[in-house]
């Protein structure tokens, strides 16, 4: 498409992708690693070596804390699957027009609100002299106020709350391209319901259903508001330690082997989901 | 389940009620912050003690409304200049890509693709502490070798516009490059023909082909911005955004005054995402 002259061109193109990309996301993570391997020996020096990451091995409560981080996030996007699919269903294929437009766009409205904001309500639904622990005793179904804040339950909520919209999105997109008529062929073969769903709706759903599993998975692991508002003391969050290591602990080196496997755990997710389900990076993420 | 086919009328209302409920707890918290915001009590919580401005327009200790609460209106500006620099930074760089990846072929582009993608798939905190790393780094060796202080590269502004621009240029260059995609060469080759120079021709068609996108990227970078905080939160220097200086009222206990800031967060990032939205979809 472009001849030789617009060469010039062509290279004033390249040059910002470069620089950013560069500057900002290949050397920064380059250097992560680098300040990750570095052992402190005394004041300013520094020597190569693992001891962070045998740190990491060597604490439980570190590895706990990532394991917990993994599995409740696992759990969170499961959770967001399971409550997130039918509602994508019934936006794609039972509404037309005006009323799919509509509700398309209230799944979207909480997404544009600031995640402080929404955690703020959750926080405020919850406590104990809350709206929930209110309304119960109002209705007479507990004696005195509950406390629903500050356990594993509340965090799962919130974190389910926030990321819910990056599951329905590709959900609907791609249940949207299902033909009706694959389904009416199915009931017309004797389907059940079930079977349909099985055999049709969900394959060809596969692709938004892992660039949204992805998607949701990251932004738990990687979740800190959450974890820290909505849980309580014990509920320790991996991108918590991190930030204390950072700025609490000034202890750079463990903090940025933290954070190396925290970058590790996610891509390993996002690269095993891909291969699973037979995509590549730019036609799931592309799609965005 | 479609509407072709019949269902029972039992599991079509339990359908519904699922979509209801489900709705329900989507716009949950987010009224209860609104409601509170005019709540005649220094607690965000029940009772209700009556309805009240003060958490907007109130000067008299502790009821001190948003409009006059200085360390708010103070992170607002902050927040607004840091959103004016990356939606700028991100918006420039995403048309560059956008052109380079849809108008040109060659060598390792397919790599450049995903290396662009990238930033979507690293958790915010990860990106924040890498560049925080990498920019102390920088500043430790320039500072060891020239004896001057390089305080830019140490946690303030610039890092946090550079942590923020480093993942929404993404999104903006996957917006425009959209459009880009849609845009028919050949409106382009007779403005060329018609003796336009090439820049001159990319400025008078494509661009304006273009501007819905990059609108629409600009105000979604702008949204991004403001409510970023994972990043945000490992650059942070003395000068903290808006969603920092909420974070820390939050976590001390604050008035209702938060309510009301979240209120006008909250109508304010509706009709910016709605707009938009609307001019989107007008010019498609």
């Amino acid at each position: 498409m472009v001849s030789d002259g617009s060469k010039l061109g062509f290279y004033l193109l390249l040059a910002p992708i470069l620089l950013w990309l560069a500057v900002l996301i290949i050397l920064p993570h380059i250097g992560l690693f680098v300040v990750s391997i570095s052992e402190r020996v005394g004041p300013r020096e520094y020597e190569y070596g693992i001891g962070n990451y045998v740190t990491f091995f060597e604490e439980p409560l570190y590895w706990r804390t990532f394991a917990r981080t993994a599995i409740m996030s696992i759990a969170a996007t499961a959770l967001t699957l399971i409550l997130g699919f039918p509602i994508a269903y019934y936006i794609a294929k039972l509404t037309r027009g005006r009323t799919k437009t509509t509700l398309f766009l209230m799944c979207m409205i909480p997404f544009w609100v600031s995640e402080l904001v929404r955690t703020f309500g959750w926080m405020i639904l919850l406590r104990e002299t809350g709206v929930i622990s209110n309304a119960l005793q109002y209705l007479g179904l507990v004696d005195g106020p509950v406390e629903m804040l500050y356990n594993d339950a509340a965090i799962m909520v919130g974190l389910v709350y926030t990321s819910i919209l990056f599951m329905v999105v590709p959900l609907v997109t791609t249940l949207d391209s299902l033909d009706d008529s694959l389904i009416e062929a199915g009931y017309d073969l004797g389907g059940t319901g079930a079977a349909i769903l099985r055999e049709i709706v969900i394959p060809h759903a596969m692709p938004g259903i892992v660039s949204g599993c992805i998607v949701v998975f990251m932004l738990s692991l990687g979740n800190y508001l959450t974890p820290i508002l909505l849980g309580g003391k014990d509920s320790l969050w991996f991108t918590g330690m991190i930030y204390t290591q950072f700025i609490t602990r000034f202890n750079w080196e463990l903090g940025s082997a933290l954070g190396f496997l925290l970058l590790l755990l996610s891509s390993a997710v996002v690269f095993l989901g891909l291969k699973l389900s037979r995509q590549s990076l730019a036609e799931t993420m592309g799609r965005a | 389940m479609i509407p072709t086919v019949p269902q029972p009328a039992f599991a079509k209302w339990c359908y519904r009620a699922y979509v209801l409920v489900f709705f329900v707890y989507l716009a949950l918290p987010l009224t209860v912050v609104c409601v509170f915001a005019f709540n005649d009590s220094v607690f965000p919580s029940l009772p209700w003690e009556g309805f009240t401005w003060a958490w907007f327009f109130g000067t008299e200790d502790p009821f001190v409304g948003v409009f006059h609460e200085r360390a708010i209106l103070r992170s607002i500006g902050t927040s607004a200049f840091i959103a004016a620099w990356v939606a700028g930074l991100a918006v420039f760089t995403g048309t560059c890509n956008a052109f380079l990846f849809v108008r040109h072929s060659f060598r390792g582009k397919a790599l450049l693709y995903i290396l662009m993608l990238l930033p979507l798939i690293i958790p915010g905190v990860i990106l924040g502490i890498s560049i925080l790393v990498f920019s102390s780094s920088i500043a430790n060796t320039l500072e060891d070798a020239t004896g001057l202080w390089f305080d830019g590269l140490r946690p303030g502004l610039i890092l946090v516009i550079l942590g923020q621009y480093s993942f929404i240029t993404t999104f903006a260059t996957l917006v425009i490059a959209a459009r880009l995609q849609k845009f028919d060469p050949s409106l382009e080759e007779a403005a060329l023909n018609l003796g336009a120079t090439r820049l001159g021709a990319v400025r008078q068609i494509t661009l304006p082909f273009l501007m819905p996108a990059i609108v629409a990227s600009a105000v979604v970078a702008v949204l991004m911005s403001f409510e970023n905080f994972n990043t945000t939160l490992m650059l942070v220097g003395s000068d903290s955004p808006l969603t920092i200086t909420m974070f820390d009222k939050l976590k001390q206990g604050s008035t209702p005054v938060l309510n009301a800031v979240s209120l006008l967060l909250i109508v304010a990032s509706a009709v910016l995402g709605l707009l938009s939205l609307m001019f989107q979809k007008r010019k498609d």
